[in-house]
């Protein structure tokens, strides 16, 4: 049996038959993991012996009589992620060695629902990026375009999941984190609402707009996650009192009809289809677009005008955050120390020699603009600017149930190509910042492949909490695995 | 880019810069803040800032005491300790 290509949900249906237990499954998925250690590098860190004593036991409570929504089921996560008694290190050299003295909320849930966790993902340093690369521990390969980028931050999970390496994995979602590598590996990839997941215990990129999310195989998958992360927390003040619904109850309604998405309106965002867009990603999206339009949905074009200062906004406002969020790094508390006989020189060499280029980019760039003198010019102005970009999105709804887009102006690029051009890779997260910004809800759907064979995604777009209705229409939008 | 002093932002961070960060980083910011300074162009003056996602303001609870973590599982990642204290420079003259 081939474990590791298995969803959940089928996973669930064997082992909830007795077909196979969660050691069994839990062993081929860790084979597989650690065969592609040395090719895709998913993985920062797997841990057998921890994943099958979880597999053992939660085999010993479905022998006893008991389940739960994850029994069994082994899970990867971005190494951002608090597991409590396993090393936590945001893929940056400033965070090697620590262990997580504690549980993230989303991992104490997961763990309360029955998950098995298998190790954790290779990632962007602190989330600083879109394709993986700036990981201290070395790049992750894409395993669907091989030789290409997996995408990023959440590089690793993608690879995982889009590898057979893993059947499900979370990542974080800052400003296309979970989409854009969701989208270049093929997978379907989850940025909830602000407010929708707990981001405790959870390594700070930018707090206003990070969430974490599923990244699956299928859409019912992304769900049952959905499920069992999502809620409120009383360690995370940002997170909402919102009722959770049962995200898989999203399409019973419509399934089986010929016309799922009857009454349905899809609004197509024209800033999104401009200059740069590859024409086979635009073809992928229209064939999308064309299946909406069969499966009963009306097509509206919409117009989201302040998009072209999407990017300006988004790196003004991550960076500052990435430069308070990330002072915490100082060799005091945990983590690298460079020994110095001067506190603040202390500071200074630890931070140059843990972080990476790309890390200390933005906070170079985040310090800058939150600095005396420049303060207003930048930091205040952006807030403005993204009132601006929040309610672009707020008319956009007035007119639409979601909007549908893609994911990333290109499909997956060659590893290497563009490392050291910042504003070119940037410039990619044109189509995934908005959202974080105006802090609705987005999913990256497998929308076929560019004849290279390179994964496109195709993206929704809901309002606050508009989770289910991006659940009812992926999943009739949904191609055969 | 008028203001931009790379070695005043970078004790600013923390951060000690060789010289050849200091020239890679000094051209390569200046080209990223030429380009966010594109929302300039945007008339402001009348807008509210969006901070984050959602308008919620301070969230208060009892201020009961609970269980933190132990002493020995938080200083087991200090860099360098002495018995139950955290070693660190001399920061007083």
């Amino acid at each position: 049996m081939e474990f590791a290509k298995m969803t959940v949900t089928e996973a669930l249906r064997g082992m909830r038959a007795g077909a196979f237990t969660s050691v069994e499954l839990t062993q081929g998925v860790l084979q597989a993991a650690q065969a592609a250690q040395n090719t895709i590098h998913a993985y920062v860190t797997l841990d057998a012996e921890g994943a099958l004593a979880q597999a053992a036991e939660a085999d010993r409570m479905r022998a006893a009589g008991q389940e739960l929504p994850l029994l069994g089921v082994p899970i990867a996560v971005k190494d951002n992620m608090n597991v409590k008694g396993q090393p936590c290190t945001a893929s940056s050299h400033i965070l090697e060695g620590y262990v997580a003295p504690y549980d993230a909320t989303v991992i104490a849930q997961l763990r309360a629902a029955g998950a098995v966790f298998l190790g954790r993902t290779n990632m962007d340093e602190f989330a600083l990026g879109s394709t993986t690369q700036t990981s201290y521990f070395g790049p992750t390969e894409n395993p669907v375009a091989r030789g290409c980028i997996p995408g990023g931050s959440s590089g690793g999970s993608a690879a995982a999941v889009g590898g057979d390496l893993a059947l499900c994995a979370l990542g974080t979602d800052t400003g296309g984190s979970i989409r854009q590598p969701a989208s270049h590996c093929g997978l379907v990839g989850v940025k909830p609402t602000y407010g929708r997941v707990s981001r405790y215990g959870i390594v700070a990129c930018a707090s206003s707009l990070d969430q974490v999310g599923p990244m699956t195989k299928t859409v019912e998958d992304a769900a049952l996650l959905m499920n069992v992360i999502s809620g409120q927390d009383a360690m995370d003040a940002t997170s909402l009192d919102e009722p959770v619904p049962d995200y898989t109850q999203a399409w019973i309604e419509s399934e089986g009809s010929e016309k799922p998405l009857a009454g349905i309106t899809l609004g197509i965002p024209k800033e999104y289809f401009g200059e740069g867009l590859d024409p086979e990603v635009h073809t992928r999206i229209e064939e999308a677009k064309m299946r909406a339009e069969r499966l009963g949905a009306t097509l509206r074009p919409v117009s989201l005008p302040n998009t072209a200062y999407g990017i300006p906004t988004y790196y003004i406002c991550m960076t500052a955050e990435i430069s308070a969020n990330l002072a915490r790094f100082d060799g005091v508390r945990y983590g690298l120390r460079v020994p110095c006989d001067d506190v603040i020189e202390q500071y200074k060499r630890t931070r140059a020699e843990g972080f990476g280029a790309e890390v200390k980019r933005r906070i170079l760039l985040g310090t800058f603009v939150l600095s005396s003198g420049f303060y207003d010019a930048y930091y205040n102005r952006a807030q403005k600017v993204r009132t601006l970009i929040r309610r672009d999105f707020e008319a956009a709804f007035a007119q639409c149930d979601l909007l549908l887009a893609p994911v990333t102006p290109e499909p997956a690029w060659p590893l290497g190509v563009y490392q050291n051009d910042p504003i070119r890779n940037y410039l990619s997260d044109v189509l995934t910042v908005g959202v974080n910004l105006a802090g609705c809800c987005a999913l990256s759907l497998p929308a076929g492949k560019t004849a290279a064979g390179k994964p496109v995604g195709v993206q929704l777009i809901g309002p606050n909490f508009g989770e289910m209705m991006l659940f009812r229409v992926a999943k009739a939008l949904e191609l055969p695995r | 880019m008028a203001g931009f002093d790379i070695d005043r932002v970078a004790h600013l961070a923390r951060l000690a810069l060789t010289d050849e960060e200091r020239t890679l980083f000094g051209g390569q910011l200046e080209t990223i803040v030429a380009y966010v300074e594109r929302i300039s162009a945007l008339d402001v003056t009348s807008l509210p800032a969006t901070l984050h996602g959602h308008g919620v303001n301070n969230i208060f609870r009892e201020d009961t005491p609970r269980e933190g973590l132990d002493t020995e599982t938080v200083l087991d990642n200090a860099p360098a300790r002495v018995g139950d204290e955290i070693r660190m420079p001399r920061v007083v003259e």
